[in-house]
């Protein structure tokens, strides 16, 4: 595996793939400014999202910390935050000044939108210049946060897309990277696997507080055995039949080799090297939103299926083991392992041949969901705003 | 030699259909995977690719193992080289 690539180092020391100057609405009313202002100037991104208003308590403190997360992520180079007054806008602003890079919050109580639009287009344009003149710089591998999760899978992803992306997370641990893996009610069946690669008791009881809290949730609102849900009806389409077959081929994802070192709540940013797991719900949008808020740079994301999912910030590399599915939505898929099934390639070259993907993302190709224009940002809420 | 089916381990009582159209009747090969071994036998259904087939006879109320591990119990009868799907697999949890 190279041990290198060309990323941009941000001024606290992180290393991003992408050099975004993200328009950040901190509340649904502020969509539409963010959005005139991503219209105005080329070269932003606006990251418009469903929430922000009378949230509270946890729910609250999650909406702050994905919003400040999606700024901070070293992906992003500078940052303009709109909202709907001035105060909660400033959270947001002081949390992402905290990295050293250039933020500037815009409310928009008695200016107006057209007022905020002028402002704020101004401030952007700035950004978009400042940001078009960093440059690429020789990155260690180890300096790399790389996250998974998988997506409308089928049993080729037990099978070959998920041990494959076990197999270069198992490269990745041993090449100093940090890792991340999820969706707490996706283990469920293989939760005694996870439980036993935590490093430490401590981190076996916060697996297990994770776990049980989520499957309070499922017990709580289910209305019969979560058969409609999950499996899904495009796992269930592809030949899975139960939650258990479903989790066990979704913890492949973790390799063979590395201890989970800790447990991480949602959009919650790891705080060394090595495996972790964060709390998080198993719909794509959802999860990949939160490991980019926690920080991460690259996404591996099996299917089997073909779940077409992308995210704006976070670059997401799809890969899959079924040749339907290759062949018939190869746009999606950057990564065809189905080999594996045939025998022509075998698990440590389609971990190479993954990781080879990865290098030249980070050096800057475009994924398939780049290309096509996915940019799911969907923010997680806990229960009813106030 | 090319597969038609794959079995995760030997242990495991279902294996994988890996190739499209697979028709009832036809005599086909699995690969398992972790002891590198090939078997043979005839399935007794249609099975879409992705979809399991039986590796022995089930009776209702039996686990199914798959990883090694248990993914549910049987609620309908199945024989050794039938669909085992949702029609006749539930799971244990929730």
């Amino acid at each position: 595996m190279q041990k290198t690539f060309y990323g941009y180092r941000r001024d606290n020391g992180r290393v991003g793939i992408r050099n975004h100057v993200v328009i950040l609405p901190l509340d649904d009313l502020s969509n539409a400014a963010c959005e005139a202002v991503a219209n105005n100037i080329k070269g932003t991104l606006a990251l418009p999202h469903a929430y922000g208003r009378l949230q509270f308590g946890e729910d609250l403190d999650l909406h702050f910390r994905t919003l400040i997360g999606m700024g901070c992520n070293p992906n992003v180079a500078a940052v303009v935050v709109i909202g709907i007054e001035p105060v909660w806008t400033q959270r947001i602003v002081d949390g992402i000044a905290k990295t050293g890079k250039p933020v500037a919050g815009f409310g928009i109580e008695q200016h107006g939108d057209l007022e905020t639009i002028m402002r704020a287009s101004r401030k952007a344009k700035e950004f978009v210049q400042y940001a078009t003149e960093l440059q690429r710089t020789e990155c260690k591998v180890n300096e790399l946060w790389v996250s998974c999760k998988c997506g409308e899978s089928d049993t080729t992803s037990g099978l070959a897309s998920n041990p494959t992306v076990g197999n270069a997370f198992d490269k990745l641990w041993e090449a100093g990277a940090t890792t991340v893996f999820g969706e707490t009610t996706e283990i469920t069946g293989g939760e005694h696997l996870v439980m036993a690669r935590c490093a430490t008791g401590e981190v076996r009881a916060k697996f297990k507080f994770f776990f049980d809290r989520y499957a309070k949730v499922v017990d709580d609102h289910k209305v019969d055995d979560l058969c409609d849900s999950q499996p899904t009806k495009g796992n269930i389409e592809g030949g899975l039949t139960t939650i258990e077959e479903k989790a066990l081929g979704n913890v492949q994802k973790i390799g063979r080799k590395a201890p989970v070192i800790g447990c991480l709540d949602k959009a919650e940013s790891p705080t060394g090297p090595g495996l972790w797991f964060m709390d998080s719900s198993s719909a794509a949008a959802e999860m990949i939103t939160l490991v980019a808020a926690a920080g991460f740079a690259v996404h591996f994301f099996p299917t089997g299926q073909g779940n077409i999912i992308g995210n704006p910030v976070l670059p997401v590399i799809k890969l899959s083991a079924n040749p339907r599915t290759v062949r018939t939505m190869s746009e999606h898929i950057d990564v065809d392992v189905s080999g594996i099934l045939r025998r022509e390639i075998n698990l440590d070259q389609a971990g190479d041949k993954l990781l080879d993907m990865m290098f030249r993302t980070c050096n800057g190709r475009n994924t398939s969901a780049e290309a096509l224009g996915h940019r799911e940002f969907i923010m997680t809420k806990l229960y009813e705003s106030a | 030699m090319s597969i038609d089916f794959v079995v995760h381990e030997e242990a495991d009582g279902v294996g994988v259909v890996v190739v499209e159209g697979m028709k009832a009747g036809t005599q086909c090969t699995g690969w398992i995977m972790q002891e590198d071994k090939t078997v043979t036998f005839t399935v007794l259904d249609d099975i879409p690719i992705g979809h399991k087939v039986a590796l022995k006879d089930f009776a209702v109320g039996d686990t199914v193992i798959k990883y090694n591990t248990d993914i549910g119990k049987v609620v309908a009868p199945i024989k050794k080289g039938g669909h085992l799907h949702v029609h006749n697999v539930k799971t244990k949890r929730w």
